[in-house]
């Protein structure tokens, strides 16, 4: 429920606030899919995956092929979804049979290599250029704001994403799931099928990436290699870690990071005058090093990451629940 | 025959440069059970130094030299300043700080140096020559022949490297016979760094050139001959090098280059689903 309501109070924000964070939310959204099918996998599984990028644009390209074959958006997202799962499967039966650094090696080998296969079938996938494709105005107008409408569709999806997630983590699978992360052989001794489980995490997973891929390619009306390099899916890990690894509020909190993060070292950057050459360099390379510096600092301090430290700050220090206590006449 | 000749050369003298990745990948492996998944970017850091001093000094040499050192500066600060810190209660925590470490690279050096691609001019001619054989091959052959010898003569004639294997198999009892562990896997990272910072020396010129991500491909190429000889053997990380080398090569000669990356997966994956300890482990009973 609470959700639902988060949900209805950010579509009442796309009505007030300007375009551009309208964009912004709907970016957030859409890394949402991504990190929170990231957190089942790694968060609430145990398995590392570095190939959610590689993901994201298995997602991506479909839409893009489908919006230029059909151009019906909810056909191309749903099209997007199963094209990711079916990939997911695929890896996800090698991953049930490898651990640990060997896990992330091929994982790592999906995100480096899988972007060089659009300049492969550069006829069909458009190459290092890649594609663009038209996306219909929105159904309730041409006043209607273009960026708004992409901030619904964003929405949306996440909605569907976090609660078809959060319902499973509290659901038999989900218990499943963490007890094959805590300690494989004990699960197997209670009679879970480790190896089910661990392909089920990475198929749901890896269909949650397949529609946020799908919904940035929306955002952006284009898909490029370029746009879904290792970087991409080294961000997913960083944004799972700081936000809080196995909990889906880390991930909201992680997909806020990769969207505010930039932006803001961006502004700062904008302050102190740079030598414009300096301040282009500054500006695509400074997000990635406190990125890594963060990654760090988290792995090594605060392994909960900003949920977790959220968790720890009493109850009793936040305004919130003093007030609450003051409205209930307690 | 003629060009399966040249494939062969050209799959060896790359598949050399590979090994010698992989070696550094095992060191660290053997010493420490972490896979350094920021071996490449620390390679390229490298790499940038000597781009810098050759620019300097005018001296490819001195650049050379410069890189090394860097490399094996790299490997102490990384062990000191990050790596001894992780907790090791779960196998990712490692890995994840590792990508920390990418990112980190990555960014100071597209700070620092842009992010275009600056040329890299080899060492020496690589046009072939005798026996399909270029002079840029020779020189590849050599460094890493004198490299893999060094470390074969310092693990098993030195007592240094007794020390190095002896608490890289049982820290426990080592530490109790008076060995400095913590020393030795310092130790071991920053020879590993030194060994990953000639690799890139030797790779980067005969790719794209100088990126602050130049050596993503390679690192994923060598993570495979490390896998294929086993993360635990020096000799199997040798072995795997030269002969991913060579399968990239014929994959790339006979198939087209566009094949190459997805031969990297598929190779990778066959290892691990067959012999997911490597051609040339042992067999070990299973503990529970």
């Amino acid at each position: 429920m609470k959700i639902v309501g988060a949900f209805l109070l950010l579509l009442g924000l796309t009505w007030i606030i300007p375009a551009f964070q309208n964009y912004q939310l709907a970016t957030v959204a859409a890394y949402l899919c991504a990190t929170a099918g990231l957190t089942v996998l790694t968060g609430q599984n145990g398995q590392l995956s570095l190939g959610h990028g590689a993901l994201m644009a298995t997602g991506a390209y479909t839409v893009a092929l489908m919006q230029n074959a059909i151009g019906v958006l909810v056909l191309s997202l749903a099209a997007g979804v199963l094209v990711t799962t079916a990939a997911g499967a695929v890896i996800g039966v090698a991953a049930a049979r490898l651990r640990g650094p060997y896990l992330a090696g091929v994982t790592l080998a999906v995100a480096v290599v899988v972007p060089g296969i659009a300049t492969m079938f550069d006829d069909v996938l458009g190459g290092d250029q890649g594609l663009t494709f038209y996306l219909a105005p929105p159904p309730f107008g041409y006043d209607f704001p273009f960026e708004r409408w992409q901030a619904w569709i964003a929405l949306g999806a996440a909605l569907l994403t976090m609660l078809l997630l959060g319902n499973l983590a509290a659901s038999r699978f989900g218990r499943e799931f963490r007890a094959v992360r805590d300690d494989e052989i004990a699960a197997k001794l209670s009679g879970i099928h480790v190896a089910r489980t661990q392909i089920l995490a990475f198929v749901v997973s890896a269909a949650a990436a397949g529609l946020g891929g799908g919904v940035l390619a929306v955002l952006a009306q284009s898909v490029s290699p370029g746009a879904f390099s290792l970087t991409l899916s080294l961000f997913l890990v960083m944004a799972i870690v700081v936000g809080g690894l196995g909990s889906l509020a880390g991930a909201v909190w992680g997909a806020i990071l990769l969207v505010a993060l930039p932006d803001l070292t961006a502004r700062v950057t904008d302050v102190f005058a740079l030598s414009s050459a300096f301040a282009q360099r500054l500006e695509g390379n400074l997000p990635l090093a406190i990125f890594g510096i963060t990654l760090i600092v988290v792995m090594i301090l605060a392994p909960g990451g900003i949920q977790g430290l959220v968790r720890r700050v009493p109850y009793r220090l936040m305004v919130i629940a003093p007030l609450l206590r003051l409205v209930k006449g307690r | 025959m003629d060009r399966l000749a040249f494939l062969t050369v050209d799959g060896l003298s790359r598949g050399a440069v590979y090994a010698a990745m992989a070696l550094a990948l095992v060191l660290i492996w053997r010493g420490a059970r972490i896979v350094n998944f920021a071996q490449g970017a620390m390679a390229v850091a490298a790499a940038y130094v000597a781009h810098s001093v050759t620019a300097a000094t005018g001296s490819f040499w001195l650049g050379f030299a410069a890189a090394l050192a860097a490399g094996l500066t790299l490997g102490w600060l990384a062990e000191r300043l990050v790596m001894r810190h992780v907790g090791h209660d779960q196998p990712l925590n490692a890995v994840i700080v590792a990508l920390g470490l990418v990112l980190l690279i990555t960014a100071v050096l597209g700070i620092v140096y842009g992010n275009e691609f600056r040329p890299a001019p080899p060492a020496f001619d690589r046009t072939a020559g005798f026996a399909h054989l270029s002079p840029y091959d020779v020189f590849v052959f050599a460094s890493v022949a004198v490299t893999v010898g060094a470390l074969a003569l310092l693990f098993t004639r030195t007592k240094v490297g007794l020390r190095l294997r002896a608490s890289a198999f049982a820290p426990e009892v080592s530490r109790l016979l008076g060995v400095n562990v913590g020393g030795m896997l310092l130790l071991g990272w920053v020879l590993a760094a030194g060994v990953g910072a000639l690799a890139g020396m030797l790779i980067i010129p005969t790719e794209f050139g100088l990126h602050p991500n130049a050596m993503d491909r390679s690192f994923v190429v060598a993570f495979t001959a490390a896998v294929v000889g086993g993360l635990d053997s020096p000799a199997g990380a040798v072995i795997g090098g030269l002969a991913v080398g060579l399968v990239l090569s014929f994959v790339g000669g006979y198939l087209g280059d566009q094949v190459t990356p997805l031969a990297i997966i598929v190779l990778l994956l066959a290892v691990l689903l067959i012999r997911p300890d490597g051609l040339f482990a042992k067999p070990a009973a299973r503990r529970i």
